[in-house]
């Protein structure tokens, strides 16, 4: 296929990410917190997601530019379950 | 307990993700010109994609809800669905039989039966297969609307709008459906798997601050343990007390659940169901695709933690007295507190008690003890330590795996109706873009389908148990079926489609022979005659799936025996005797799949331990 999953996923989760992030900070110190155990979920949450979708999409980005530089490889063409190797 | 209340944030979370798999249907359409790109993701998938989508496939809501449920009921011996129900499945399909599946170019599992039996074997397994699906993803339909209903999802949003709250149900199957339905309408399998992938890693997104969180609150793993432990110390075990069922939560006994579990219910599912094979089938080789199940059996090891955990978390926390709203207008923070209602003030922890939907009031067991409605074991958990915002993308996940569950049956679906009914028996010898149509259009007739069975659900109080008893039923004996036409040579197709509804048959009538301790004849077993009590509804499962397996097992053998086998060049690459065994000399020796399911063995073994 030739759209590397890496991509969208990484970009979702850095928008998830950024969201929890800005959320977070905004409303650190807030009584909303109280059911979290006074941690700002959002906030800590937020900067993991941040890195995770960031690292994924650079991945994605890296492998997408090498799928666009050599084509595909075929799918295994050979008959029956014998793969002969090389 | 401070009940949140949803905002923006957690509606923005939610749009974002129903934006991204929209997005991933359109720009996969582009790339759907033949059939098997749009059934089988043109083979063409990397392994490890195919990997995590096989184990999302399964990763259905009734799989995170039903296991944290069954974590509150019965504790860590829960873990052996994974443990003994899974995981050496899944290690068997990608060492043994996936070299068949794979290397047989069959496109369905169905295919697979006519290419080594015939074709009245693969009618039979692709109607009930296409039936089972449809109605699947019904029941997946009905649990999320009925979930949704009682999260209080989408209340506030119509209160705003002005709707009224009645239609919450239909909105939330309406919504459903049109979502799970153009992504797959446009991208087939490609657009199910990479969905399926991306809500692998929300779940683990959104239930991993969950169990952190969880286990802070009540002094860490031992603060669990201590807890779980003044209720029942025997929830704290997997393997202590399964010699006999009086000592055991379940109720279950060594034999049941090795033989019952691990060897029919595991293996007939996870090596046998069309709905995750299809994944690994959809991989870009054939090493590939024997790696797919083991990269599964990987996470598939660290999802008791995520799944499990919630629900004894749930159990462990002091029942609360009070809830306290938090809510924000206009800038200014809104405290508003209430005493619990009685269903909550009877419940255990987290897990409120059932009440009963006519007079309102808690339900009552035998003993005048309130029955506990663990299916809101892990939804209550997200409400009572996620703050809105990560709560949003709680949700989320849930919502994710909710549909990611519907749309494996749906691609499982319109694969197995158009190449194994239409194409063999309503219009041979059409074009690729004739069948290519037919797909789509399969998937819209399966989506309604599902649709009807979500609201016979509503009005057929039975449907859903009856449902899963049928599945059952036809489901135990699958696995010998495989297991003789892989691995004896002399295996007829006669033998097969007898033994096959000879399977069934037993099924049927063990479980009208046979009932569960405190059970009334009826729907739980009995209905026949009862002859033999179980000392629980788990036991008498595993022994029917025995008793199916032997049936199809015997009976198979003996017709086959009869009859004349196969010409033994018509058998090679789908019997293992006359097939050359896959060669990974090319691959240096940590990369072959042998050596990952040695690992796997090795991380189970030390699971166990940890459980023990």
């Amino acid at each position: 296929m030739n759209l590397d999953l890496r991509i969208p996923m990484g970009l979702l989760f850095t928008l998830v990410g950024l969201i929890l992030t800005l959320y977070g900070a905004g409303t650190n110190g807030s009584p909303i917190y109280a059911s979290s155990l006074g941690i700002n979920a959002n906030l800590y949450w937020g900067l993991v997601l941040l890195v995770f979708g960031g690292s994924m999409y650079i991945l994605g980005r890296r492998g997408q530019r090498r799928m666009e530089r050599e084509p595909q490889k075929p799918a295994d063409t050979d008959s029956g379950a014998a793969r002969r190797g090389h | 307990m401070i009940h949140t209340e949803l905002t923006y944030v957690d509606w923005i979370i939610m749009l974002l993700y129903f934006v991204f798999v929209l997005g991933i249907g359109f720009a996969l359409k582009r790339f759907m010109k033949t059939s098997k790109d749009f059934f089988q993701a043109g083979r063409a998938l990397p392994a490890w994609i195919c990997g995590l989508a096989f184990i999302s496939a399964n990763l259905g809501a009734q799989e995170v809800i039903g296991m944290g449920a069954s974590g509150a009921k019965y504790g860590l011996e829960t873990a052996h669905f994974y443990g003994i129900g899974a995981i050496p499945a899944m290690i068997f399909v990608g060492i043994f039989m996936m070299p068949f599946y794979y290397g047989s170019k069959a496109r369905s599992v169905p295919e697979f039966l006519r290419l080594r039996f015939d074709e009245k074997t693969r009618a039979l397994n692709a109607c009930s297969f296409a039936v089972m699906t449809v109605f699947s993803s019904g029941i997946s339909m009905y649990a999320m609307a009925r979930l949704i209903q009682a999260l209080h999802v989408f209340d506030h949003l119509f209160l705003v709008m002005g709707w009224p709250l009645g239609w919450i149900f239909t909105f939330s199957i309406v919504l459903s459906a049109i979502i799970v339905l153009l992504y797959i309408f446009l991208g087939g399998l490609t657009s199910a798997i990479y969905n399926e992938v991306l809500q692998f890693f929300l779940i683990i997104a959104g239930f991993l601050p969950l169990v952190l969180i969880g286990l802070k609150s009540v002094g860490g793993w031992q603060g669990m343990k201590t807890a779980v432990a003044s209720i029942d110390p025997r929830m704290l075990h997997e393997w202590k007390g399964i010699m006999h069922p009086a000592t055991n939560p379940m109720g279950i006994d060594i034999i049941g659940l090795a033989m019952g579990l691990g060897f029919v219910l595991g293996s007939g599912y996870w090596c046998t169901d069309f709905l995750v094979i299809q994944t690994a089938m959809a991989s870009h080789n054939m090493d590939a695709a024997r790696k797919v199940p083991l990269i599964a059996a990987l996470p598939k090891m660290i999802f008791p933690f995520l799944v499990i955990l919630p629900g004894l978390l749930a159990i462990s926390i002091a029942t609360p007295h009070t809830t306290t709203t938090v809510s924000m207008q206009g800038g200014a923070i809104i405290h508003e507190t209430n005493i619990v209602p009685p269903e909550v003030e009877q419940g255990r922890g987290l897990v409120p008690a059932k009440v009963n939907p006519v007079t309102g009031k808690p339900m009552l067991d035998a003993s005048g003890k309130p029955l506990l409605d663990y299916d809101m074991a892990t939804p209550n958990m997200l409400l009572h330590f996620f703050p809105t915002g990560i709560l949003g993308l709680g949700l989320t996940a849930l919502l994710a795996s909710f549909m990611s569950g519907m749309a494996g049956n749906v691609t499982a679906f319109n694969t197995v109706f158009t190449y194994d009914l239409y194409q063999s028996y309503i219009h041979k010898n059409a074009s690729d873009k004739h069948y290519l149509a037919v797909g789509r259009w399969a998937t819209v007739g399966g989506i309604l389908l599902s649709i009807c069975t979500a609201y016979a659900a509503i009005n057929f109080n039975n449907i859903m148990d009856t449902l899963q008893l049928v599945f059952s039923f036809v489901n135990a004996p699958l696995f010998a079926t495989f297991l003789l036409g892989m691995f004896w040579k002399r295996t007829t197709g006669d033998g097969a489609f007898i033994g096959l509804i000879s399977g069934t048959l037993a099924a049927v009538l063990h479980h009208g022979l046979s009932l569960p301790l405190e059970a009334h004849p009826g729907i739980h077993g009995g209905w026949i005659h009862v002859l033999h009590t179980y000392p629980s509804d788990m036991a008498q499962n595993f022994y029917t799936a025995i008793w199916a397996f032997s049936a199809n097992l015997i009976i198979t053998i003996l017709v086959s025996l009869m009859g004349k086998p196969k010409p033994e060049a018509e058998l090679v690459g789908l019997v293992h005797s006359l097939t050359p065994k896959p060669d990974t000399g090319h691959a240096t020796w940590w990369r072959r799949p042998e050596a990952l399911a040695v690992l796997l063995v090795v991380l189970l073994v030390v699971l166990n331990i940890f459980f023990f």
